[in-house]
């Protein structure tokens, strides 16, 4: 006879037990960023509502903004690095193939020999990871698990291109999710739709800068170089008009499933964080949702522009600061972005 | 089924919804950007409304071929045929 599997016991419920940001000292304004494109502060308010976005400086990295906010998180839901079982860290902007931010990351917070990945997953992947972070914990693989999106898109842009950098910043969000009494986080939905991967995308990959580079180099041309390096390093582009089409009326929709399988309704939601791409998105969403005037909505893309992964958890974060009267309420939450790739679920606000 | 008259009747609401401009601003020989002063993001918004509002589809690729007020009910009208 063989012998019996042992596996995981679940655990029933989960929840998040603190939050966490970092946001770089640094600021630029649409002053600055006029300097680099045609535009006009009025223009950039009135299309994007992004008003600044905080920038990090050479020396402070992806890595580093992970461990601000995670620290934070660490200390709000009352554990120590030592206590965690997994270190997730969701980024498009880490600039190693490999090793991972979060292996970095675990080592410096002590949470050593923890589980530590990164997950590419854009806009969406702050949603993404809480739904594997909810998953590693009710799996019972995992008791508390650290979920960061943390981005330096300032090391991927081009200042003088005008669909898509003019609106990025750097910062990072965190949350830490456990196991709870009570359920304290929705049935996430994760997908993908990979026929539109081009709507948002880098204008060129690394072999094709490394290849353009090495003949440059080859043919001893200074000048090809110089264009190449200002051409060719990849920076992000995008289709506007596409992605806020698809932003809006398809991610209401899913706003909208996320409500239902969670098994409430908009009237009982204490806030609404959608991913900080653009106001009039998130206006936009709000008025397909009807969701009640109560409900406090995210827009802290005002300040702090779109910060990919990092722009949920950074707008989650300053909602439950300044008005601490939703700590146990619902929050929806939604991102989505380059793949594309879509990710929202409710969580309880801590 | 609606005639062209209809059409620009309710595209001229679904302007004046989106922008606050006077319906009767919205004639056949204006354009959106130039003398509406409507940008990619309202149009996007303009375009989804008039979708619902007339039952048709307007891809994404034909936008930027909807240059004129006229442009836009023409397109409807051929796609309600």
């Amino acid at each position: 006879m063989t012998a019996t599997l042992n596996q995981p016991t679940p655990v029933a419920a989960t929840q998040v037990m603190g939050l966490g940001a970092y946001r770089p000292t640094e600021i630029v304004d649409n002053e600055q960023i006029c300097q680099w494109i045609d535009s006009s502060d009025e223009w950039i308010r009135k299309r994007t509502g992004i008003q600044t976005r905080h920038r990090a400086p050479a020396d402070v990295s992806v890595t580093d903004m992970a461990e601000g906010a995670a620290r934070e998180a660490l200390e709000q839901a009352g554990l120590q690095g030592s206590d965690l079982d997994a270190v997730i860290i969701s980024t498009v902007t880490h600039p190693f193939q490999t090793p991972s931010a979060a292996a970095d990351l675990a080592h410096r917070l002590g949470a050593t020999p923890a589980a530590a990945f990164d997950v590419s997953a854009a806009c969406a992947g702050y949603c993404y990871g809480v739904a594997q972070a909810d998953a590693l914990v009710r799996s019972g693989l995992a008791e508390h698990v650290l979920v960061i999106g943390a981005e330096k898109l300032s090391d991927f842009i081009d200042n003088h291109e005008r669909t898509i950098s003019f609106l990025l910043g750097d910062g990072a969000g965190a949350v830490v999710i456990g196991p709870s009494a009570t359920p304290g986080i929705s049935p996430s939905i994760i997908r993908s739709n990979g026929e539109k991967w081009e709507t948002i995308s880098m204008e060129s990959s690394l072999l094709n800068f490394r290849d353009t580079l090495a003949e440059a180099r080859r043919a001893q041309d200074a000048s090809a170089l110089l264009d190449t390096e200002n051409r060719l390093w990849p920076t992000l582009r995008q289709e506007g008009q596409t992605v806020f089409r698809w932003a809006v009326w398809e991610m209401a929709k899913v706003a909208q499933e996320a409500l239902d399988v969670a098994g409430i309704t908009a009237d009982d939601l204490s806030a609404f964080v959608p991913h900080q791409a653009n106001i009039r998105i998130i206006d936009e969403m709000v008025k397909q949702l009807e969701l009640p005037e109560s409900v406090l909505v995210g827009r802290d893309i005002v300040d702090a522009g779109n910060t990919s992964a990092a722009s949920i958890p950074l707008a989650l974060h300053r909602l439950a600061k300044e008005n601490p009267e939703i700590s146990g309420g619902y929050a929806l939450q939604i991102g989505f972005g380059a793949g594309l790739v879509y990710g929202a679920q409710v969580i309880r606000i801590p | 089924m609606a005639d062209k008259n209809e059409i620009l009747a309710g595209l001229a609401e679904i302007v004046n919804e989106e922008t606050g401009l006077e319906t009767e601003e919205v004639q056949l020989d204006k354009s959106f950007t130039e003398d509406l002063d409507i940008d990619s993001i309202s149009m996007m918004t303009i375009v989804v409304n008039a979708e619902e509002k007339f039952d048709v589809k307007i891809p994404d690729e034909e936008v930027k071929n909807l240059s004129t007020v006229g442009d836009a009910v023409d397109f409807i009208a051929n796609a309600q045929g």
